[in-house]
């Protein structure tokens, strides 16, 4: 324990996977998709990720699955699906 | 699924670009579709790294810093739940002597207090009222969700008439909270600092601009920022865009300016949506009749036209 | 080169802070500490000191700025009195185990109600678990000496804790006295520069005053009362040092008189300078009598207490302070850090001096005799005490 309880790792809570909060995950139709970021820009956790290819896509070690980016897409590409469907 | 890191620095909406960079790290306690922490990762990317981060004892402290834990990017500091307002003066005042002493260079670091409506409007209201009146040159973002909801969902009074809170809650015999919400913004403009708005996060480019705004600022500088709970309000996760929407929408939170003692309204839509979508949509009104929504109806009206009318008053004096 | 010089004891302390080329000052003011933001305020407009001065509203604020400020890396002082250190009692608790050095000086006065402005050690004793180092002090020039070593102790890397240096309300707060005040120079020699090394900065960014679970708050606590136990070290040492470069020596317990003792008077603040002046009239008759005084009072000088004490038969405690519903409580502290001693002082405890009450030295003439029958013969009042109708 550091002196005074400070925290010098800034960040490090990312070692903690809130994703496994989730009963439901969102799962995102590329074709439907306008990759217009606001899932991206309205996730509470950040744990949608710009992808290389232009896409945005949720990193499921955090997605806590609150179906936020489900319900504001425009495009109504992303799909809530319950945990452990296939 | 692999984390991927991201290549590209930034994201272009039409009304601006957003960096990439994540200064609140996720792994953080929020409840599922907390409104307060995408109102706070959103700040802090409209603030960037060259900030010092005061913090009141709240939602956000206690999901953000579990020793040994923290999703802090920035330097941050937290002491207790009534002193914010001091405690930034302190570390601001800190940086100018050290500044002016030469003992330390002059990086332009922004000093940010935040705080919950508890921290803000009751019991650390005296603390930041001294700050102000000091002008220090800080911004304080209020993240008001309404209640004391970390410990639990008690009243405060940025608690509206007729919610339902754990200490006053909607009975037999009562309707909830019997009195009227705090005017926050107003309290600080009567200090006559530079710059104050009201925000929301459902309105992304205009909260993160209006941060950056207040950061620019000379001077104190306050953000009061509406961030639905859907713990406290009781509604699900996946609405709370939806219903911070509605918030401006209704005319129950407008969105506004005050530059120097000027109104500003941000948005004003022709019609106001009624109260009741907003109302209906959350657990911590369902207890409201009818009669009940009218009354509030028609206290929401009469705010807004005040509102517009110190709006107009400043738009006469120009 | 030192100097002599008469100066209130306030005024004593914001010398030292000028001299201690402070950094932040954030102070509200209560009677009687106002000559002391008084004179710095004063010394700051007139450019004679290069500090920031934050006029904060209320106590509770003054000590958390000083929170603020200490995190950025100033070195920060502040003053208060009675329910002023009351008002920030929350926040006291903050400084030590963020490990955040201040200064502050408390002229110590009661404390509510009846309201009263004059002094006593209640404020002191409310505060004594706060973890704060805490030193006494007699006279003007401790009031100097003692705020120019707590920066040179709290500051210090391996200690990193705040410091009270109390002062009694009125009795030594708004007393001219002569003293010697340094040069300058000295004082650079024995101070060193704050360098506090875990600065708020966006280049290295941490995270301060995190949440504490069950399953870690129970360590941090015992880490910071070790540390606080360890900062003895530094205490002795920075009392050494500062000996040697000022002349002056200070001790953890000081003895007046003490050699061949039968009989010996506690007693802390300025109060123990009359008592000293009845100690020297009752050696001149023969008595074996001597006082000791209590000089740092946290962490707790246990080592020097005893050695203090040892072959006196008894040990006549007064305190200035009545612990509601449990008595004197630096004579209960007394007591219990005496117990295990395989030859210890019958120790008997006397309240007196509230509220601004003299205790001149027919009193304290009167605390002896009485306490050498109460030692003795032992007594059936429920509380000993001094100069109460």
């Amino acid at each position: 324990m550091h002196i005074g309880n400070i925290i010098t790792d800034p960040g490090n809570a990312s070692f903690r996977r809130t994703g496994d909060w989730r009963t439901e995950k969102p799962v995102l139709d590329k074709e439907m998709c306008v990759r217009c970021a606001l899932c991206w820009i309205d996730c509470p956790d950040g744990a949608i990720r710009p992808c290389d290819d232009g896409y945005y896509e949720a990193d499921l070690h955090y997605c806590k699955g609150c179906g936020i980016c489900a319900r504001i897409c425009p495009a109504g590409a992303i799909l809530m699906e319950e945990e452990g469907e296939q | 699924m692999k984390t991927q890191e991201a290549k590209r620095k930034s994201v272009k909406f039409a009304d601006g670009e957003v960096t990439t960079t994540e200064f609140l790290a996720e792994g953080h306690n929020f409840c599922t579709g907390c409104g307060e922490s995408l109102g706070i990762r959103m700040a802090l990317k409209a603030l960037g790294e060259n900030v010092i981060a005061v913090n009141a004892t709240g939602c956000a402290e206690v999901c953000t810093t579990p020793l040994p834990y923290t999703s802090w990017r920035i330097p941050w500091i937290h002491t207790l739940f009534e002193n914010v307002g001091a405690v930034v003066s302190g570390v601001e005042v800190g940086l100018k002597i050290l500044v002016s002493k030469g003992r330390i260079e002059d990086r332009g670091i922004k000093c940010v207090a935040m705080g919950g409506d508890g921290a803000t409007s009751d019991i650390g209201l005296q603390a930041l009222s001294g700050a102000f009146e000091r002008g220090h040159d800080f911004l304080y973002i209020c993240w008001d969700n309404e209640a004391y909801m970390n410990t639990g969902i008690q009243r405060s009074s940025a608690t509206p008439y007729g919610a339902a809170t754990t200490t006053a809650p909607a009975g037999k015999q009562s309707i909830g909270q019997i009195t009227r919400k705090k005017n926050m913004p107003a309290i600080a403009a009567a200090h006559d600092i530079p710059y104050v708005a009201t925000a929301s996060p459902s309105y992304r480019m205009d909260l993160m601009k209006k941060i950056k705004k207040g950061a620019e600022t000379e001077g104190p500088a306050y953000v009061h920022v509406l961030v639905p709970c859907p713990t406290g309000w009781r509604h699900g996760g996946e609405v709370t865009i939806e219903l911070g929407k509605l918030a401006v929408q209704t005319g129950i939170f407008p969105l506004y300016e005050i530059e120097n003692g000027r109104y500003k309204l941000n948005a004003d839509p022709p019609e106001l949506k009624p109260v009741k979508e907003y109302l209906k949509m959350q657990g911590r009104y369902r207890h409201l009749s009818d009669a009940d929504i009218e009354k509030i109806q028609a206290m929401v009206n009469a705010d807004y036209a005040r509102l517009k009318e110190k709006v107009a008053a400043s738009s006469a004096s120009s | 080169m030192s100097k002599r010089v008469a100066l209130e004891a306030s005024h004593a302390v914001a010398e030292a802070a000028r001299m201690a080329n402070v950094d932040v000052i954030s102070a509200y003011p209560i009677t009687p500490q106002t000559h002391i933001p008084e004179r710095l305020a004063e010394m700051v407009a007139d450019g004679e000191l290069n500090a920031a001065y934050i006029p904060v509203e209320s106590e509770h604020s003054a000590m958390s700025a000083c929170l603020g400020a200490a995190a950025i890396g100033a070195r920060t002082f502040t003053a208060t009195a009675g329910p002023g250190l009351e008002y920030m009692h929350n926040v006291l608790y903050v400084a030590p185990s963020m490990r955040l050095p201040v200064v502050m000086t408390v002229a110590n006065r009661a404390l509510s109600a009846p309201i009263s402005i004059w002094g006593d050690h209640s404020d002191v004793m409310a505060v004594r678990d706060t973890g704060w180092i805490q030193v006494f002090c007699q006279n003007s020039q401790e009031a100097f000496d003692l705020t120019i070593w707590a920066f040179r102790v709290g500051e210090d890397r391996s200690v990193l804790f705040p410091v009270m240096v109390h002062l009694d309300g009125f009795t030594l707060s708004h007393v001219v006295e002569p003293m010697f005040l340094p040069g300058q120079a000295d004082v650079d020699r024995f101070l060193p520069r704050f360098q506090y090394p875990y600065p708020l900065d966006p280049d290295r960014p941490m995270t301060h005053g995190a949440l504490g679970p069950p399953d870690i708050y129970s360590e941090a606590k015992l880490a910071q009362e070790m540390a606080l136990q360890e900062s003895r070290n530094v205490i002795l040492q920075a009392w050494k040092e500062f000996e040697d470069v000022f002349g002056r020596r200070y001790s953890p317990v000081e003895e007046y008189r003490t050699e061949g003792a039968e009989t010996l008077l506690l007693a802390m603040g300025s109060y123990t300078e009359t008592a000293k002046i009845v100690i020297d009239q009752r050696r001149d008759h023969g008595e074996a009598i001597g006082l000791i005084s209590i000089r740092l009072w946290r962490p707790f000088p246990y080592e020097e207490l005893r050695r203090a004490v040892k072959g006196a038969g008894r040990l006549i405690v007064f305190d200035r302070c009545i612990s509601f519903g449990m008595g004197g409580p630096v004579f209960s502290e007394v007591r219990s850090a005496l117990y295990d001693e395989d030859r210890r002082p019958k120790v008997v405890g006397f309240v007196g001096g509230l509220g601004g009450r003299d205790v001149p030295e027919k009193e304290f003439g009167y605390l002896i005799d009485r306490g050498k029958e109460v030692a003795d013969r032992g007594s059936d009042r429920m509380m000993e005490t001094v100069g109460i109708r």
